[in-house]
């Protein structure tokens, strides 16, 4: 209640308080910056020998400094993450365990069910799925029927290895759906919120998939496991933006009409804004699948099954066919996923607008 | 009784409004605040009362604040400074719960492009109001169905925005405002997104329903003829700052300034000017005709319609007022005087 308050006076007198706060946030920027200074020069095994900072500098050549990064100025990162990651694998290795087991469960669970069905059944289960999300458009669900079967006409094997990766990407699709909408929808009502965030999610779509890859492992095992938190990490930005930009785009006109009736915020959300934010979340929810598709390869690099698996085999093989009819099985998939999620969308689109 | 009272507002919009009203307070006009500052001053030292049961007016060019003001009055826009009383409680006082109450019950708006939920049929965009409230579906709808055969769109109840016309769109946005019931109603330009025909019907409506419900209308407009004819007070604003506020009379015959003087050239007196204005001291006789025997017209009829009678039986007019007594009478010189200066 003593923060709401607080907060409340930070933001209704923003001019007396904007100055004390950049002063807050340069004051610990430069604090954080001396600190790694000092981290690195403490850390660095190149760290000049002579106590006397001065005597350093008059004894170096200017021009040795300049050609090269100096290699005391060296932010020990390497060292903290291998030993951040070591005491995490220590000492709580056994909770990620339970993590593993519990995804991986589900996974199986969900590929088991998938593939107990009789293949027509599954076929058959897609198509009617289509014609009702697509409101009865018959194009559509002749696509979709027709990609689901020639994934299973290109090579029978590939049956089973489709639905291990739908299984896969469905649990994968789930998380992202379960932590990134809320994510959202928190982003879109605060803007401090959002600007914290944005970074995060830059840095999610551009650190390259190995690089948490291999933590991961470490911490999960080879598996499914590892595959699925690459997955999420890879496909979720796209859906957290479109989502955070539907619920921000909605007619501001509309929203003072649901001010001026004494809404709630949370009337506002449910009513409102998710309805109207619902083509952009569809879009959200396809750009995620889409995204999840295209790490089912490197997610067969780290032992998880299933069509990623045939590419690989026919790469290191040098099977061209091989992997080229996995390739256009994974496009198949993908064309089914893509169709439905935006067939739903168009659906919604047309009813709102 | 004034329901809606505002109290030296001032709405300064820009990232320092505070330093900068200071400086409005020490005399700086709009513009200069513009060039030197960058800061848009809304509103500039309006103080309004607005009296129960009645419609005012706020009338205004396009940037003179008053959709600005009407803004205040819900809070949907908080001022830099000043005091807002409704119904006596004073606005910026409230906390969030009651606000929202308070925009629940006390208040409903209509605005300029209708503002209706797309994704909503029409009884669910008018049974809205009742929904944030929290009444059940049953209870709800069957009110709004009442409220959407009074704007006249029966039938149309299951239709969704999009497939009506603007009319119709915003005879829904008033159906939604008067399904809560509430003591005041606000319209920010609720008609001037129509033509003119459709525009000069809702009008028409509104005249009428207020007859029968009595809401205090706050309404803003940019259009003097539908000033006139809807308001029972009107107020004029010129860059933030009221120039006049009075009735129509008032304003036609004494223009406050240039400004005013301005707007009102083109109007047509004789259908604003009402014979309680321009009648004169009634003392039995009019030359040498007895004052009971002259044509009798109503306090409230405008000269418009007394000069017929007064060109087909060439005599000055008695003026009754709604006990019947005679009250003063119309003749040629008071209405060429008044009509003509």
């Amino acid at each position: 209640m003593c923060r709401l308050r607080v907060y409340r006076m930070l933001n209704n007198e923003p001019e007396k308080n904007a100055t004390l706060r950049r002063s807050l946030y340069s004051v610990l920027g430069l604090v954080l910056m001396v600190l790694l200074f000092w981290a690195s020069y403490a850390n660095s095994k190149f760290a000049p020998k002579s106590k006397d900072f001065w005597e350093y500098i008059a004894t170096t050549s200017i021009d040795k400094w300049l050609n090269n990064w100096p290699k005391w100025l060296d932010m020990p990162l390497q060292p903290w993450a291998n030993s951040g990651l070591d005491w995490l694998v220590i000492n709580y290795g056994i909770y990620f365990d339970m993590v593993n087991d519990f995804i991986l469960s589900l996974v199986i669970s969900i590929k088991d069910i998938l593939t107990y069905v009789p293949w027509p059944l599954v076929i058959l289960g897609v198509c009617l799925l289509t014609w009702f999300v697509s409101g009865k458009k018959r194009g559509t669900t002749l696509l979709v029927t027709l990609c689901m079967f020639f994934i299973g006409f290109l090579s029978p094997k590939f049956w089973d290895k489709a639905l291990e990766t739908t299984s896969i990407m469905l649990i994968a699709i789930f998380i992202c759906l379960l932590v990134g909408i809320p994510t959202a929808i928190w982003m879109s009502r605060s803007a401090r919120v959002r600007n914290a965030i944005l970074p995060v999610l830059d840095l999610m779509q551009t650190i390259p998939s190995f690089c948490y890859l291999i933590p991961g492992i470490m911490l999960f095992g080879l598996g499914a496991v590892p595959a699925i938190i690459a997955t999420v990490i890879y496909a979720m930005p796209p859906l957290i933006r479109l989502t955070d930009l539907g619920i921000r785009l909605v007619d501001e006109e509309i929203i003072e009409a649901a001010d001026s009736f004494g809404a709630s915020s949370k009337q506002k959300l449910w009513a409102i804004q998710i309805p109207l934010a619902m083509p952009n979340i569809m879009q959200g929810i396809n750009q995620c699948t889409m995204m999840a598709l295209a790490m089912v390869v490197i997610a067969s690099m780290i032992g998880t099954r299933g069509l990623g698996d045939e590419v690989l085999l026919g790469l290191q093989q040098l099977n061209v066919g091989r992997a080229l009819e996995a390739g256009i099985a994974i496009v198949l998939l993908a064309i089914v996923l893509d169709r439905i999620t935006q067939a739903y969308g168009d659906r919604i689109q047309e009813r709102t607008h | 009784m004034a329901i809606i009272e505002l109290n030296n507002v001032y709405k300064i919009f820009g990232s320092q409004p505070n330093q900068v009203l200071e400086l409005v307070r020490g005399g700086m006009g709009k513009e200069e605040v513009l060039d030197r500052t960058g800061h848009t001053v809304g509103l500039n030292n309006v103080s309004i009362a607005m009296e129960e049961g009645k419609t005012s007016v706020v009338m205004g060019l396009s940037g003179s604040g008053k959709s600005t003001l009407i803004r205040h009055v819900n809070r949907l826009i908080d001022p830099t400074a000043g005091e807002i009383l409704v119904d006596g409680t004073n606005v910026m006082g409230l906390d969030e719960d009651q606000l929202m109450a308070f925009r629940r019950h006390k208040m409903s708006m209509v605005f300029q492009r209708f503002g209706l939920f797309p994704h909503k049929t029409v009884v669910q965009n008018v049974a809205f109001g009742l929904e944030v409230q929290g009444v059940s579906l049953p209870e709800r709808t069957a009110k709004a169905i009442e409220n959407i055969e009074i704007v006249g769109l029966k039938g149309f109840e299951e239709q969704y925005p999009t497939q009506l016309s603007g009319g119709m769109q915003q005879r829904v946005g008033l159906a939604r405002a008067l399904t809560t019931n509430p003591d005041i109603l606000l319209m920010d330009e609720a008609f001037s997104a129509l033509d003119p025909l459709i525009r000069s019907g809702m009008q028409g409506q509104l005249i009428e329903l207020q007859k029968t419900l009595h809401k205090t209308i706050l309404f803003i407009t940019h259009d003097l003829d539908e000033a006139l004819r809807l308001g029972d007070q009107i107020a004029i604003l010129n860059h933030g700052e009221l120039v006049q506020n009075g009735t129509a009379e008032e304003i036609i015959l004494n223009p406050a300034d240039d400004y005013v003087a301005d707007f009102v050239k083109d109007i047509n007196k004789s259908k604003v000017i009402r014979a309680q204005t321009i009648m004169e001291q009634a003392s039995g006789y009019v030359g040498d005709v007895a004052v009971e025997s002259l044509p009798k017209v109503d306090v409230d009829q405008v000269v418009n319609d007394l000069l017929p009678i007064m060109l087909e039986s060439h005599s000055p007019l008695a003026v009754t007022d709604t006990s019947g007594d005679i009250v003063g009478v119309v003749t040629n010189k008071g209405v060429t005087a008044t009509l003509w200066q």
